[in-house]
């Protein structure tokens, strides 16, 4: 099948069962996007989906041809970190930051269709990710920081 | 064939401290492995030594920083990163007394070729422990590289400052980098005991938010954890389960699993694993896999404090008595007697337990995510029967671990099987298998009696911990009568340690009691508390959390207020909470939570706070929700979908007050913050409701 990865056409040789992450991980070394529960229930393998946040856990690499597929490691752009980033690295956020990646890939797709959440909007949308250091505050307050640039 | 070691013994309760080993390297070796430069060396023996600088025997060296040819600080610790950002505290400890940009400190951390051995990174012991020592390895290099510019200038060594990695004399236009110093010298010295270390007050790097280090490289996905690691040629490994604990393996029928291509099968004992080209593969071989297990009775959840009670020792061990506890309750004013049942939970890291494992040349390497690199050396030496010289282990900066990362079955596992399928093999834990077959925080039964007069003074204190653990069980009050022990019993479940150990249910016992008495007294929970503490730095962090939370206001109709607080380790936490209960379904909810923590000097205030808030917020867990199921040997709920763990919508409103007692040494912060937070909440909700509970995790539905 062919895939469109951070704008880059892939041609993988993958299984009709292999998920979508095992596949950026395992065929491509885009390891970016983290297993941590294979059910999506902890948001850690969250890409976008034509710009939706998506848990590759679940999503059958098969079903992802013709879509447009941004990971982790497609949000920087000539070198630059995407504001995002730039926001949760300002936020000094992470402990273990496992869960960084998946975080960030949340907090992109709420921005992209919401620029100016309210800090409920920001917990709806980020209920699904799991920071088990705790983080959270942070985060919200890193989002909030994003929202403005 | 027999099983080399089928399992790695689960540390129960709490770890054993082993001996530190010293570091064999000699002086050649040293710098073929560094480079030029200048090495500060300190070791077990170097407190004894009368000299200013003295040689180093050169197979006793401990630890190290070096200092290259341009001026590059490597320091080297046998301490892991899991998430503590520990990494970043102690090089602003290095930056500190050596004084280079913190760009120019590398940390090599948790490799057991490159680093000295290190008992493992727990119990809070890396600031208090290590903290000191790097701080006056760093004064030493400082002071040594100040002599050789004095020297060359021949000039007062009092004359120079050393400032951003540059040596300058104060009465010329005269200054040196320090790699032109360092610069083709292989110089080993030793720490300097007595060296000139800053007073906290002076501080210009420590004490200061340095941000993470290394945080762009996990903003981008680019830090490869072990479970994102790859080798050439690397298979990927699979484990066959046991259906159940306490099941053993009768039959196995492997032989579709051999014939699939690629496939290697390894059956030694209790094990079986395999390892193949691609995971879907690998997993398709262990499915082919037929076994028969003889499975044996287990208890289930529904039981289990039963059938603690019934297999915990007797006798118990004593944790502190004095004078006649029982007839002391039995002549006492106000008295209470209660039992506590503390639930099994999982530390569930979000990085489950990953291992990667190479062999060449009789010789292994085993990258795995644990908190104890050492240790794991140390147990795949005994799995292997082979020298722990031919072994190394290296641990990456890893996805978490809470206590629950003291092991390392993934790297053993993966080790065993890249041996037999002669190619590397790496092996990540499913979430299933992290829930199942990791260790989780021992479940408990605890037994208090206490009582106190009508002054509002405890007259006597009994408590037995069954199975929880012996941290914490101590009690900060003053009391002349006490018995306190700990009874402990296998655990039916694999148990371990986990984020402020056993203290996490003991702290959460007696902080209810002490509630409880000061209800029954008609006091005021908090004034009880300080009435009976004698230990001063309690004291403050209670009255500081109660300032803050505005503790002495009447909380409006329907809301309550809790107070608790703790002490390990050095460190010091008190928490207050505030619930209302919304009348409709009368569930309490969680509106605010003021933490006071101190733990001597803060090296890092955002740092600390980080921990702090993520202590309690990982501690809502286990007080409102967290508890493994399970029956007939099965976890029954090992996903995230059915074990519920903190998520964004479940975060209070939480402030923070830091003490900076700049006149203490600093100590860890993992774990104390984590304590106050159960026994706030369920004393917030007595007081809204007059409704006590006495279970972690505290059950709100019923």
């Amino acid at each position: 099948m062919v895939l469109n990865i951070n704008n880059k056409q892939h041609s993988v040789n993958a299984g009709p069962d292999e998920s979508l992450l095992m596949v950026l991980r395992n065929h491509l070394d885009l390891t970016g996007s983290k297993y941590g529960c294979g059910e999506g229930a902890c948001g850690a393998c969250t890409v976008l989906i034509d710009g939706k946040a998506t848990r590759s856990c679940i999503t059958p690499a098969s079903s992802m041809e013709g879509k447009e597929i941004t990971t982790i490691e497609g949000l920087e752009k000539n070198g630059e970190l995407h504001p995002v980033q730039t926001a949760f690295l300002n936020a000094d956020v992470f402990q273990c930051a496992y869960c960084a990646p998946g975080m960030i890939m949340s907090a992109v797709s709420l921005l992209q269709k919401n620029s100016n959440p309210s800090d409920q909007d920001i917990v709806s949308a980020m209920q699904g990710n799991i920071c088990r250091c705790g983080t959270y505050p942070r985060i919200i307050k890193a989002i909030q920081e994003a929202s403005t640039v | 064939m027999k099983a080399e070691k089928p399992d790695i013994a689960p540390e129960q309760y709490e770890l054993f401290e082993k001996p530190s080993h010293q570091f064999k390297m000699n002086r050649r070796s040293f710098f073929e492995i560094l480079g030029s430069g200048i090495a500060v060396t300190f070791t077990l023996t170097t407190g004894l030594s009368k000299e200013l600088i003295s040689p180093v025997p050169e197979d006793q060296v401990a630890a190290w920083i070096h200092v290259n040819e341009t001026g590059q600080v490597t320091v080297y610790t046998g301490k892991a990163e899991v998430g503590q950002n520990i990494r970043t505290s102690l090089a602003q400890i290095v930056a500190e007394e050596f004084p280079v940009s913190m760009d120019k400190i590398d940390m090599v951390m948790g490799d057991t070729a490159l680093t000295p051995y290190d008992r493992g990174t727990f119990g809070s012991r890396s600031i208090p422990y290590m903290g000191p020592q790097l701080r006056k390895a760093a004064a030493t290099a400082r002071e040594i590289l100040m002599d050789m510019a004095a020297a060359k200038w021949k000039i007062e060594r009092r004359q120079l400052f050393m400032e951003n990695g540059v040596i300058k004399n104060t009465t010329a236009d005269q200054s040196i980098n320090i790699g032109e110093l360092t610069k083709g010298e292989k110089l080993l010295k030793s720490i300097n005991d007595k060296v000139n270390i800053k007073r906290v007050d002076e501080w210009k790097v420590a004490g200061t938010s340095i941000k993470k280090v290394r945080g762009e490289s996990f903003v981008t996905g680019k830090h490869k954890f072990v479970s994102d690691m790859k080798l050439p040629g690397m298979l990927y490994g699979k484990v066959l389960r046991a259906p159940s604990f306490g099941a053993s393996l009768i039959s196995v029928d492997a032989k579709a699993a051999k014939d699939m291509n690629g496939v290697t099968v390894v059956h030694e004992g209790d094990f079986i694993g395999v390892a193949a080209p691609d995971l879907a593969t690998a997993s398709k071989a262990i499915k082919a896999i037929k076994a028969e297990w003889k499975t044996t009775p287990q208890p289930s959840r529904t039981e289990i404090f039963d059938y603690i009670r019934k297999h915990s020792d007797k006798n118990g061990s004593d944790e502190g008595s004095a004078g006649d506890a029982a007839n002391a309750f039995t002549n006492a004013e106000v008295k209470i007697e209660k039992t506590f049942t503390i639930d099994y939970i999982a530390h569930a890291p979000l990085e489950p337990r990953a291992g990667l494992a190479q062999w060449a040349n009789n010789k292994l390497t085993v990258w795995t995510g644990t908190q104890r690199p050492f240790g794991v050396q140390e147990d795949l030496a005994e799995v292997f029967n082979m020298p722990k010289e031919n072994i190394r282990v290296i641990q990456p900066d890893t996805g978490s671990g809470y206590g629950g990362k003291h092991t390392g079955e993934a790297g053993i596992e993966a080790a065993r099987l890249a041996k037999a399928a002669t190619m590397p093999v790496k092996i990540v834990w499913t979430r299933e298998e992290e829930f199942t077959w990791a260790y989780f925080r021992p479940a408990g039964v605890i037994d208090i009696k206490a009582s106190a007069g009508k002054d509002g003074k405890l007259t006597s204190w009994e408590f037995h911990n069954h199975n929880s653990g012996g941290s914490g069980i101590e009690t900060p009050y003053e009391v002349t009568n006490k018995k306190i022990q700990f009874h402990g019993m296998d655990s039916p479940l694999r148990q371990g340690s986990y984020r402020g150990l056993a203290a996490t249910a003991n702290v959460f016992a007696r902080e209810c009691i002490m509630n409880d008495l000061a209800r029954e007294l008609k006091q005021d929970p908090l004034e009880f508390r300080l009435k009976n503490l004698r230990e001063q730095r309690m004291k403050d962090v209670l009255q500081a959390a109660a300032q803050k939370f505005g503790w002495n206001k009447k909380p409006d109709a329907n809301h309550g207020y809790g107070i608790a607080c703790g002490n390990e380790k050095g460190s010091y936490v008190a928490t207050c909470a505030e619930v209302s209960i919304d009348s409709s379904n009368a569930i309490p909810k969680l509106l605010r939570v003021v933490v006071a923590f101190e733990c001597g000097a803060i090296i890092n205030p955002e740092h600390l706070k980080n921990q702090i808030q993520g202590a309690v917020i990982q501690g809502l867990g286990g007080a409102l929700f967290e508890r493994i199921d399970f029956k007939d040997g099965k976890i029954l709920n090992a996903s995230f979908s059915k074990y519920r763990v903190p998520r964004f919508s479940d975060t209070p409103e939480l402030d923070v007050v830091m003490l900076n007692r700049k006149d203490i040494p600093s100590v860890g912060a993992g774990e104390t913050p984590i304590l106050g937070i159960a026994p706030a909440v369920r004393n917030a909700i007595d007081h809204a409701t007059g409704r006590k509970m006495y279970g972690l995790p505290l059950d709100m539905t019923t």
